[in-house]
């Protein structure tokens, strides 16, 4: 692993082509782009099904510039660790020499929820392979319905903000220490917001032997409604209101990779999109308030178990 | 070629080792979970050279198996029942991806009420997954049909399943003559992937979002393959004939020259329905079967020919499709028989199961009802036997 080199990178061959058919301020993408930067050509990918398979493979197009698998919906982790396992039967038999990199990408859908028992299960198998989630809270494809990584409050179709259960009712369920809990070598929360800190996860994902997962927040537009060229700013804002702590989880041991100097209260992030625009009422700001202390209840436990190194 | 006594799912474990191929991914389940376990044993001991995955699901299983054969690895998995049901949805996704994977399946009655015996309502739920389907009558031919089944997927460019009857066929010990490993290895040749994911310099996109403008024609491609696939297997089937002595068909014909009245039949149903033929035909009945082999691809033109100068065919189905109708294959075999120009009359007969022993007194009855009907008594279009009612 070495340090990410902007410079460097942004004259790398990009592998993800223009011309797909993601939205504008698409966050996904931008994640997409900023992990081919790190993995580089060597490297097969996997998808879920999802907003961005369905964006980027359109029959006769494709944007990949990398071999690119799709199988269905919950199932990426067990499909590119058949993959991977072919490579190692294959490389064993000297039909194959390269060093290739396998990445599994599926969004919050296809990888908190319906993918959940492959993922668990690739994870715990061992196979030397990348996950990454981009997690942007919601079955965005589908039209914005809740699933378990949407925010506590958040409006979605299938969470409404009504007139008497104002948006979703529980928590995100913290997916990234469910998978720290399987005991793989490298797990990560990251952000686009912060491209580097996201890089320089990748490359010690790629470059460790074993399982790594990563959970990316991918803002997305038009399921946060926000204006299209907020995305990045939503990405840090996120973190700067410790909504999304960058961290990771090398070998058990926990540790923050950015600790921003100043934080911001949490109705900083949740003001700039209106899928918390009904959390402003007067009669739902308890809310706000019920947030805030589960961010900052979340991030001191961080905090602890980095201390602790645990 | 040496005797060995096995059972049908010792018999597919060691065709397994034999084809010794680079990946498998499989998920035990009663009745085929000895195949699972012998396998492990062979990987473990390092008989073969598979890499093999425990996976957490006969789901995860298929998707692990798709991901390898897409990957350019010869690939085989085993499952019964609940297995091949959950494993649905990809079952249709490894067919239309094209990718040639063999499946040792143990056939055992569909859920609910849960039961662990035989029947085939397995292996008719994915009839058109597009899968190829061969129905083995006992564990010599389970053995040889998986070692066909290999070389016949990588042509055909179509997975393929064996089946053997759950219990009957899979746990009871039969005598086998084995091949002798490098005899596999020669009769099925090295595998080739035409593209795959592996080849890095040449990145290819498999599984894209295909609408309304291309999906037809893909669609189209794979039922060609299907088409197609009758020539393969008959071709793969006389290269190990040849061989090895050993021939096998699309179907197989049993006393039907100059036989009136008919049954269709699949799996180790044929062993008890041969003597009971013969028993009939030492009375003087004109009685004779027809044993279904291939079920997918759907063997029309033979059925057709082997029963066209019969008067009454009773198909034995050994699974319902609860459609107030008439059992799949009968369905099928009735169509079938519609280009024929005498039109025999066809009955449906659904027996056996969960594991319902068949005895030869239930075949008989089934030949008694179809004379009794050709004779001019009013049967039932569908009938149950061996059922209390």
């Amino acid at each position: 692993m070495g340090v990410i080199d902007i410079k460097k990178i942004a004259r790398t061959e990009q592998l993800f082509a223009p011309g797909h058919r993601a939205c504008a301020g698409c966050g996904a993408t931008i994640i997409i782009r900023q992990v081919l930067s790190v993995a580089g050509k060597d490297t097969v990918v996997g998808f879920a099904t999802g907003c961005m398979e369905v964006v980027s493979t359109i029959f006769p197009y494709t944007a990949w510039e990398v071999p690119f698998l799709h199988v269905a919906f919950e199932n990426v982790a067990a499909a590119i660790s058949g993959v991977e396992t072919a490579y190692r039967a294959l490389k064993k038999k000297g039909k194959i020499k390269k060093k290739i990199n396998f990445i599994a990408f599926g969004g919050d859908g296809g990888t908190y929820d319906i993918g959940l028992q492959a993922l668990s299960g690739a994870m715990e198998r061992g196979h030397d392979m990348l996950y990454i989630c981009y997690d942007n809270g919601a079955y965005m494809n589908t039209g914005i319905q809740r699933s378990s990584a949407t925010p506590f409050g958040a409006h979605t179709t299938t969470s409404p903000a009504g007139k008497k259960i104002p948006g979703k009712m529980q928590w995100r369920k913290d997916l990234t220490e469910i998978i720290a809990s399987h005991g793989v070598p490298y797990v990560a929360q990251a952000s686009p917001g912060y491209y580097q800190d996201l890089m320089q996860k990748v490359d010690k994902a790629l470059s460790i032997e074993g399982p790594a997962f990563i959970d990316v927040l991918s803002p997305c537009p038009l399921g946060w409604y926000y204006p299209t060229k907020d995305t990045i700013k939503v990405a840090k804002l996120a973190v700067e209101t410790k909504y999304w702590p960058l961290y990771e989880v090398e070998n058990g041991v926990h540790r923050v990779t950015v600790k921003p100097r100043k934080f911001k209260p949490v109705e900083d992030w949740l003001k700039m999109q209106g899928r918390f625009r009904h959390l402003f009422k007067e009669e739902n700001k308890w809310m706000i308030e019920h947030i805030q202390k589960e961010v900052d209840r979340r991030w001191e436990k961080l905090l602890k178990l980095e201390e602790a190194g645990l | 070629m040496k005797v060995v006594a096995k059972t049908a799912n010792e018999a597919m474990a060691e065709a397994m080792r034999q084809i010794n191929p680079d990946v498998v991914a499989a998920y035990p389940i009663t009745p085929a979970t000895e195949i699972v376990q012998i396998f492990s044993s062979f990987v473990h001991d390092g008989l073969v050279d598979t890499e093999f995955i425990a996976v957490e699901s006969e789901h995860s299983a298929m998707s692990a198996c798709i991901g390898a054969a897409a990957a350019g690895a010869r690939v085989m998995t085993s499952t019964s029942s609940q297995g091949l049901a959950l494993m649905d949805e990809v079952l249709y996704i490894a067919a239309a991806l094209r990718l040639p994977i063999v499946i040792c399946e143990i056939n055992r009655a569909l859920s609910a009420p849960i039961n662990i015996h035989c029947d085939h309502s397995d292996t008719m739920n994915v009839r058109d997954s597009g899968w190829i389907q061969i129905y083995a009558e006992d564990s010599q031919e389970a053995y040889d049909s998986v070692i066909q089944a290999m070389k016949i997927a990588e042509e055909a460019f179509l997975p393929a399943m064996v089946t053997a009857d759950g219990f009957i066929l899979s746990h009871a010990m039969q005598r086998i003559d084995m091949l002798e490993d490098e005899e596999v290895q020669a009769f099925i040749g090295e595998h080739k992937s035409p593209y795959n994911l592996l080849d890095i310099d040449n990145p290819i996109t498999i599984g894209p979002l295909d609408l309304q403008d291309y999906f037809f024609e893909h669609k189209r491609q794979e039922a060609d393959a299907m088409m197609k696939a009758p020539k393969v297997i008959k071709k793969v089937a006389d290269e190990f004939g040849q061989k090895f002595g050993r021939k096998y068909g699309l179907v197989e014909e049993y006393r039907l020259d100059d036989a009136d009245y008919a049954i269709v039949v699949m799996g180790s149903t044929a062993g008890t329905a041969k003597d009971t033929v013969d028993l009939m035909r030492e009375k003087g009945h004109k009685v004779g079967l027809l044993r279904i082999r291939v079920f997918r691809p759907f063997p029309a033109e033979e059925i057709l020919n082997a029963l066209k100068n019969v008067k009454v065919v009773g198909v034995m189905d050994r699974a319902d499709g609860v459609n107030a109708f008439g059992g799949p294959v009968f369905m099928e075999v009735r169509a079938a028989l519609y280009e024929s120009e005498k039109k025999p009359d066809v009955y449906s007969f659904v027996y056996g199961l969960g594991g319902r022993d068949v005895k030869p007194v239930d075949i008989e009855r089934v030949f008694q009802m179809i004379m009794e009907a050709d004779k001019g008594k009013k049967i039932d279009r569908l009938n149950y036997i061996g059922v209390r009612e």
